[in-house]
């Protein structure tokens, strides 16, 4: 597959959570896929210190379906996000997958409060059954180790 | 004077079972707790692990104060005011670090031994004569009132006169003796930075929200309802094992009995624990090679009476929580009447299998952090009521729930877990320790 469609996905993902389309979003991932994002800068150890995040698809899933719950005050009013991408890099290209890394800055906002946040994506993608997936995703914050309020949506 | 008019402030907002809605909205009240409560606590500094070596040191606060703990060249560990007895700049401003045999203040180069003592001041002629030796900046970085190391943890109190240690906390040491004693050689170490959580509302909210056991199954419906609504519709074997998230965030969803009779136990000095009987970390699954490893250091017997405690949450008075059986403490750092920064911890069971670890670390992001779902519940609800106390239409915050005329928090009580007994605790010891600590 050419690099063209594995940066386009990227782009169309991003552009899958802009539009809070996170159902959809989450059938693009493996089953086994897990979406990393580090406490720390240049962590190398998901599991055994601290992680913002290291979750796993059941985990994945109740997320997405907690932001549509009837009782999740915390989404009443909703969170809106956006992401400005750099021109993804392709790292790794194989006939069945690709490594991209991609530079980006993400604002997420809820009520009157607006946060942005300078992100370093890695994806792993994997090509099954002619289509793209998501085999893993690695999202490192810049000020990772800054006190945060809420990040509540999917950088 | 002065002494009376905070007596009257005190006793003007705090009744037996309401509390004035300024203790968590007053930019004076928050002043009166900076200058008075935290200097009269003894209160959480770090842990000796984090300064493992000499010349180690870390940044800290108690209250609005800058300090720092060191190892001095000695081994023992010191804990000075973060301020360069010349003039005012902080010693060092990174979270840890090592800084050899001396602080080099990076000003005017005033240097100073790890003890906190006056080592060199560059053309020391430009003061001969001058009285210098007279002064307290000739002391060097000055040590706050006191401090001791309790099995790896450092506490500090800042006034020079007060309450000792062993009396301020008494038998609520029981609860950090259980989370070291479940390391077979008895140390615990930090593992990694804190995650770091900043709150728009008062750091009692925080604190409060420790015992309260009427608003997981409430707050955390979304999430927690939520995981147990996907994992029984889930297309799944009989006997599929339960992913981690629900067995660390189903168990918020137990009914009100669950919480009823896990039990709150009440200590003198405003210190308390909820799960006296059984608690939410009740059922974790064990871990291959620990009670093994648990038998061999401390026999049979012993080793079940320490992984037979399950409480849950342990607050020690005024700022921190700790979670025994999972190794983790959480520091709620007051930065303003409305503004508080929630540092949370883990350790490492020395002599314990990584499983152990590893499962703390995932405690840690799923329940403490600033993308945590459950973390998202309840900062929703402290900064809602932030705001709603604003409202003058109403001037009190109910904390009635099973409150007992006459209670005593002199003496130690177990009671129902639901219980509001634990915040009624801490409100009478804000009290005390905001005019000293008297009894
Ligand atoms: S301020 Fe530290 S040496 Fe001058
Ligand atoms: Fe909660």
């Amino acid at each position: 597959m050419s690099a063209e469609r594995f940066i386009d996905f990227v782009y169309d993902e991003a552009w899958m959570l802009d539009q809070g389309r996170f159902a959809e979003w989450i059938e693009l991932w493996e089953p086994d896929a897990v979406y990393w994002m580090p406490l720390n800068w240049n962590q190398q150890d998901p599991i055994n210190e601290t992680s913002l995040l290291y979750e796993d698809n059941f985990m994945l899933r109740l997320r997405v379906e907690r932001l549509q719950g009837a009782r999740t005050f915390s989404q009443k009013p909703k969170s809106r996000c956006h992401h400005v991408l750099n021109r993804p890099r392709v790292e790794e290209l194989r006939e069945d997958g690709a490594k991209i890394v991609t530079q980006c800055h993400y604002v997420e906002t809820r009520l009157d409060e607006q946060m942005l946040l300078a992100l370093t994506i890695r994806h792993d993608l994997k090509v099954v059954d002619g289509q793209i997936r998501i085999a893993g995703k690695r999202v490192d914050i810049l000020n990772c180790d800054a006190a945060f309020g809420n990040i509540q949506l999917l950088p | 004077m002065e002494e009376q008019t905070l007596r009257d402030t005190v006793n003007r907002v705090i009744r037996p079972e309401q509390v004035h809605r300024d203790v968590y909205t007053s930019a004076e009240i928050f002043r009166l707790e900076m200058k008075h409560l935290f200097p009269n606590c003894w209160v959480y500094v770090g842990h000796e692990s984090q300064t493992a070596k000499p010349g180690d040191y870390i940044t800290a606060q108690i209250g609005d104060q800058p300090l720092l703990q060191v190892r001095h060249t000695d081994g023992e560990i010191k804990v000075l005011y973060n301020r360069c007895p010349h003039k005012g700049t902080k010693i060092v401003i990174d979270k840890a670090g090592n800084t050899g045999k001396f602080f080099r203040c990076p000003y005017h180069a005033w240097s100073f031994k790890t003890d906190g003592c006056l080592l060199a001041i560059p053309l020391k002629k430009g003061y001969e004569g001058t009285g210098l030796e007279g002064t307290e900046a000739a002391k060097g970085l000055a040590p706050v009132g006191a401090w001791h190391n309790y099995r790896g943890f450092i506490f500090a109190r800042l006034a020079k006169d007060g309450i000792g240690f062993e009396e301020f906390f008494g038998e609520a040491l029981s609860s950090l003796d259980n989370m070291v004693d479940r390391s077979p050689v008895g140390r615990l170490t930090v593992v990694g930075a804190p995650l770091r959580y900043m709150h728009r509302c008062n750091w009692k909210m925080l604190v409060e929200n420790q015992t309260d056991t009427c608003h997981p199954m409430v707050a955390h419906e979304s999430s927690a309802g939520t995981a147990v609504k996907i994992w029984e519709t889930m297309e799944k074997p009989a006997d599929a094992p339960k992913p981690p998230a629900m067995e660390i965030i189903a168990p918020f969803m137990s009914p009100y009995e669950f919480f009823e009779n896990m039990g709150i136990r009440t200590w003198p000095n405003g210190h308390g624990h909820t799960g006296v009987h059984h608690s939410i970390h009740s059922d974790y699954s064990a871990v291959p090679g620990y009670y093994d490893a648990m038998v061999e250091a401390y026999g049979e017997e012993r080793a079940q009476a320490i992984l037979g405690e399950n409480r849950h949450n342990t607050v020690y008075f005024p700022n921190i929580m700790i979670k025994g059986p999972i190794q983790q403490l959480r520091n709620f750092i007051p930065l303003g009447p409305d503004k508080t920064l929630v540092e949370s911890w883990i350790f490492r069971l020395e002599g314990a299998p990584d499983e152990l670890v590893a499962r703390t670390a995932m405690y840690n992001r799923m329940i403490n952090a600033p993308t945590s779902m459950v973390g998202h519940d309840d900062l929703e609800m402290y900064e809602r009521a932030q705001e709603g106390l604003m409202a003058d239409g109403l001037e009190w915050v109910n904390i009635q729930r099973l409150y007992e005329e006459g209670e005593d928090f002199s003496e130690e009580a177990v009671l129902n877990g639901t219980t509001e007994r634990q915040m009624r605790n801490q409100f009478d010891a804000w009290k005390r320790f905001m005019i000293g600590g008297a009894a």
